[in-house]
């Protein structure tokens, strides 16, 4: 399979990938090895993870990093109240203590967290490791092992390879500096708000029944909206929130009521900053430009 | 296809091209391996490597590591295979390594000879040190277009100075919002894992209960350094003392700021003090020149700190507050950083004199929204500040 044969493929799943993006997952495919999507909040990076997985139908299992993400909530934990449990019970059938401790510490009493999940999986599934740099330096360090080796050790299991080796997708908005050595194990592609065409053609494949006229005024609106001065840039699922409002609401011209699209903004604009520096006169400008 | 470079007879073949890419690249700044070579010869397998622009987004993909390298990406590839470089920037293995000006020397007899510079300074480059004599520097509202070299300004001692120095004042900034927990003998939060390993020992009777708590832990910091013309005399200080606060904790951030901000993190960061000040030079056009502090600060705000300041983040700012543009604009640019919940440190050099008040309307704007205030003019001054960070 070629990267632009990827590409369409995308396309006809809901997904207009940009040609770096394509070549990039192109690649990674073709590597097996992991990728790393950068970029702004909301121009897609999460739903290429689903569209993957979507393509390639299999399971797409995916990790939400935060702040004190760790090892035993994103790899595995022991079931300590069973192995409490079993401990009990086994001390009054009178079993010996190596007995013991070879039955608790065995695959019976161990919580499979996402990444353990995703490499004992029969059939590839998609990774998604979501928003890395909200995690901590500490936990890039527990992936090192698993991206590049594909294998998790339990110290008290030993190494547990991987069945079949998933396709990782991680993604990250600039929070922080990723360090080194995970950048280096990954493969890099930054993602960037889509332009005028592409963004038109996002807006097509997901509202396939919105009329011509009003999709390039909303295209216009948006792309002009992000030149202004904001605090939250609108991104991707937003413009398709406003499409979705305009239609509902049957409007077929922005020009038309400034009331109601002022009011239809607040799918765009998330902050109370935002909504004042943009004014019904400052939208009703950009609307009019569009059109 | 005409643009694409026409390598000489005798160059070695397609793996050795591919190689001298990465050492190019190498040169810019990329951070790359053996590994990456590697990946990129197999990454090219998977592609019509004939065709430039498959090629150029394939490689891409594997050499680009962060945004910045991605941007500059689609330059050095048109460079070296496009014919768009200089002669310079075909670099194949085998040509003698020292011939070249070299940026990655860590020799300093060779890195002093400032030959590193020539390309960049404005006079004929004959390759002496006068090649950065137009140091005389005075306070102006116009960008100072000449490059200074600041290998003059900082020497590597005081970098290895200033990067103890910056390792204390990083612990001392401590944040105690943790939410990760270690394990601690008096901590909050039973240990669940350790507790059945020990009870195994007892047969299943937890006796004893080890405990977890959460750590302190450092705080990022973000430098900003005004490097204007009054601010020339600091300059030595200050580098150092970022260079040294670079490398001493990974978490930090620099840039530098006269007439428009200039991110200097990664340049400092270099494994090579030498090196990293080459690089700055490279990055510090308008050294000495004027100073619009106002505008620096609301370009950061609005860029830079919407990723990288939050709660956790110190910013501090190294500057004497003589402002071209109105203090208005400071005062706006502060409040906006302000909101982003981080605590805000302004070392001003000019406090420690006698008498000095605060009048500079630009000072008296951000002093509302400042948590500390303190002099600073030399490495004992930042020594002096540890005890009053640790109070913050």
């Amino acid at each position: 399979m070629t990267w632009d044969a990827l590409k369409t493929d995308m396309a006809a799943h809901g997904y207009v990938a940009s040609d770096d993006l394509a070549m990039a997952l192109h690649i990674a495919l073709s590597l097996g090895r992991p990728l790393l999507l950068e970029g702004a909040a909301g121009v897609g990076k999460t739903e290429v993870a689903r569209v993957l997985a979507d393509l390639r139908s299999t399971n797409l299992i995916r990790l939400q990093c935060y702040e004190g993400l760790d090892a035993s909530h994103s790899i595995y934990e022991w079931n300590y109240q069973r192995q409490l449990l079993a401990i009990r019970a086994s001390a009054e059938d009178g079993s010996t203590g190596r007995a013991v401790e070879q039955r608790i510490f065995s695959d019976e009493f161990l919580l499979e967290r996402p990444l353990l999940q995703a490499i004992r999986q029969d059939t590839p599934p998609v990774l998604l490791i979501d928003e890395i740099d909200r995690a901590d330096e500490e936990f890039e360090a527990y992936l090192l092992e698993i991206l590049s080796e594909f294998q998790i050790t339990v110290p008290e299991l030993g190494t547990i390879k991987a069945r079949s080796i998933p396709i990782v997708i991680l993604t990250a908005n600039g929070t922080r500096d990723l360090s080194d050595a995970l950048r280096r194990r990954c493969l890099y592609a930054h993602v960037d708000y889509p332009d005028r065409e592409t963004e038109l053609q996002i807006l097509r494949a997901r509202c396939p029944e919105i009329e011509d006229r009003l999709a390039h005024q909303i295209i216009g609106f948006v792309q002009s909206l992000r030149g202004e001065e904001l605090e939250k840039t609108p991104g991707i699922a937003e413009m398709l929130d406003f499409a979705a409002a305009l239609m509902g609401l049957g409007i077929a011209d922005l020009t038309d009521d400034p009331t109601v699209l002022q009011a239809t903004l607040t799918t765009l604009l998330k902050t109370r900053t935002d909504r004042d520096n943009i004014a019904p006169e400052v939208a009703q400008r950009l609307a009019g430009q569009a059109a | 296809m005409s643009r694409v470079t026409k390598f000489a007879a005798r160059d070695p073949g397609a793996m050795a091209r591919m190689a001298g890419f990465m050492a190019h690249l190498r040169q810019n700044g990329f951070r790359l391996g053996v590994g990456e070579a590697e990946t990129a010869l197999s990454a090219l397998t998977h592609i019509n490597a004939a065709h430039p622009d498959d090629a150029r987004l394939a490689l891409k993909t594997v050499c680009a590591g962060c945004a910045e390298d991605a941007a500059a990406f689609n330059t050095l590839f048109d460079s070296f295979w496009m014919n768009e470089g200089r002669v310079r920037t075909r670099v194949m293995p085998g040509t003698t390594m020292q011939s070249r000006p070299n940026l990655r020397s860590s020799m300093e007899s060779q890195a002093q000879s400032g030959s590193a510079g020539q390309t960049h300074s404005p006079d004929s480059g004959e390759g002496e040190a006068e090649a950065d004599g137009s140091g005389r520097l005075i306070a102006t509202t116009i960008s100072n277009l000449m490059k200074k070299d600041l290998r003059d300004v900082v020497s590597p001692q005081d970098i290895a100075q200033a990067e103890q120095l910056a390792a204390r004042l990083g612990a001392a900034l401590r944040d105690r919002r943790s939410r990760r927990r270690r394990a601690a003998s008096k901590g909050n939060q039973i240990d669940f894992r350790r507790v059945i390993r020990r009870s195994l020992a007892t047969g299943g009777e937890p006796i004893t209960l080890p405990r977890r708590t959460r750590p302190d832990r450092p705080v990022n910091i973000v430098a900003l350094c005004d490097v204007s013309g009054s601010m020339t005399v600091y300059a030595r200080v200050f580098l150092a003392f970022l260079a040294g606060l670079m490398r001493a904790d990974p978490n930090t951030d620099a840039y530098i700021f006269h007439t428009r901000l200039v991110r200097i993190t990664q340049a400092l960061r270099d494994a090579d003090a030498m090196r990293a000040l080459n690089r700055l030079t490279l990055l510090s056009d308008g050294f000495g020149g004027g100073s619009r502090i106002g505008a620096a600060l609301d370009q950061f705000a609005r860029s830079y700190a919407r990723k990288s300041v939050n709660g956790r983040s110190v910013v501090l700012i190294l500057s004497d507050g003589y402002d071209t543009d109105p203090a208005s604009d400071l005062g706006a640019a502060m409040q906006r950083l302000k909101k982003r919940g981080c605590r805000i440190i302004w070392l001003n050099p000019m406090k420690s004199w006698r008498d000095y008040a605060p009048v500079a309307g630009a000072m008296a704007a951000a002093l509302p929204y400042l948590d500390h205030f303190a002099a600073a003019g030399s490495l004992d001054d930042l020594a002096r500040l540890e005890p009053e960070l640790t109070r913050l």
